[in-house]
């Protein structure tokens, strides 16, 4: 593990690292400011394949598929694109199918643009009302420790977990 | 008033279901929502069926994950047009991923036949095979003789991907059937007779 005091650490070295240990094959995504450090690795890493889809559901069905067909995926979102997936989760619930998710958090912490805001406030009581569990991180240092337990709680119990990763962490900006 | 949606085709789709099943080989199926799962599972209850009883819209994508799991296997989604249209952008992504083992084909009769036979879009000029076609799906056809489907057997089953078929079928539906509901029942034992592994 790098030192996570060093001025080059990023979270996203870490979490990639682990996608690795813990054999993650499939990684689906609609690309996202706060996660595009993670983005532009797993890209680059021939172990794992990267899909873009149109719309974040699309990947919880591909998550669904990948542990059914016997490979770990994980599914990439900004908190906009979680509304999107309620209905699919009923898949994960139903069939007590593993979920790990990476959600990065807009309308929340120092956000700019009005109309981030609603969906991000909903984000966490949308997940969990699916029945998504859910693991708030909003310091850097945090996020691979978080994502590592998530695995656990996802791959090893079964269950749809996402790690939900504050604006504090990316920074508030971003566009509207 | 509900106007009920009617069609000129003549194929059956049960009948359609159970001749492309029969030359399924070691091929894994995913249903999507509605008759499709009643259509599959009145052929053969295979354990590498998944019924997918819910979820509207994933049936392709559903398919999709396996399809990158299990690269060495057919993977089948049979599904109907509503539950395509409700998943349209599946076939970009698709497209785009070029799946060289999935294969998806479309009863479509021009309605949602477990809600009352309402009109979907297929039946007022969208053309899901001219969709699939500019998505880049390797091959894509329109069934909607006996002959045609006989003719395409091959391509469905064995042609590189991704594939993709509408066979057009009368409005009429067939008696539904006592397919397995429980989805953590269904999802292991797909999963075990996929994988070779227990859940």
């Amino acid at each position: 593990m790098v030192n996570k005091k060093s001025k080059t650490w990023h979270w996203s070295q870490d979490v990639h690292q682990l996608f690795k240990k813990i054999g993650i094959k499939q990684i689906a995504y609609v690309p996202d400011g706060g996660l595009a450090k993670l983005l532009e690795r797993v890209q680059a890493d021939k172990s794992m394949r990267s899909v873009v889809l149109t719309t974040e559901e699309e990947g919880v069905a591909q998550m669904a598929g990948a542990w059914l067909g016997g490979q770990r995926g994980v599914l990439l979102t900004q908190s906009g694109g979680v509304g999107n997936c309620i209905n699919m989760l009923s898949m994960m619930q139903e069939c007590r199918i593993p979920l790990l998710s990476l959600v990065s958090m807009r309308g929340e912490w120092g956000e700019q643009y009005p109309w981030q805001v609603p969906m991000g406030q909903s984000t966490i009581p949308a997940l969990e009302a699916a029945k998504v569990i859910v693991h708030h991180v909003d310091q850097a240092e945090k996020v691979p420790e978080t994502v590592a337990a998530a695995a656990k709680l996802a791959f090893d119990a079964n269950r749809a977990v996402a790690v939900v990763l504050s604006q504090r962490i990316a920074g508030s900006g971003g566009q509207g | 008033m509900v106007v009920k949606s009617t069609n000129k085709y003549t194929l059956q789709r049960r009948k359609v279901v159970h001749r492309i099943l029969e030359d399924r080989g070691d091929a894994a199926v995913v249903t999507g929502i509605g008759n499709a799962v009643h259509d599959v599972a009145s052929a053969n209850d295979d354990p590498k069926n998944m019924y997918l009883a819910g979820i509207m819209g994933g049936a392709a994508m559903v398919a999709f994950g396996v399809a990158l799991a299990q690269p060495k296997r057919r993977i089948l989604v049979i599904t109907g047009d509503g539950e395509l249209l409700a998943g349209i952008g599946s076939l970009a992504t698709i497209g785009v991923e070029q799946p060289k083992n999935l294969s998806i084909i479309v009863i479509d009769n021009q309605a949602y036949g477990a809600t009352g036979n309402q009109h979907t879009h297929t039946g007022r000029g969208v053309d899901l095979v001219g969709i699939a076609a500019a998505s880049g799906f390797k091959k894509t056809a329109l069934i909607t003789t006996n002959a045609e489907l006989e003719a395409e057997l091959q391509h469905i089953h064995n042609q590189p991907g991704p594939y993709f078929a509408v066979v057009k079928v009368m409005s009429k539906t067939s008696p539904r059937i006592n397919a397995p509901k429980d989805g953590t029942y269904v999802s292991r034992r797909f999963r075990a007779a996929v994988t070779g592994e227990s859940a």
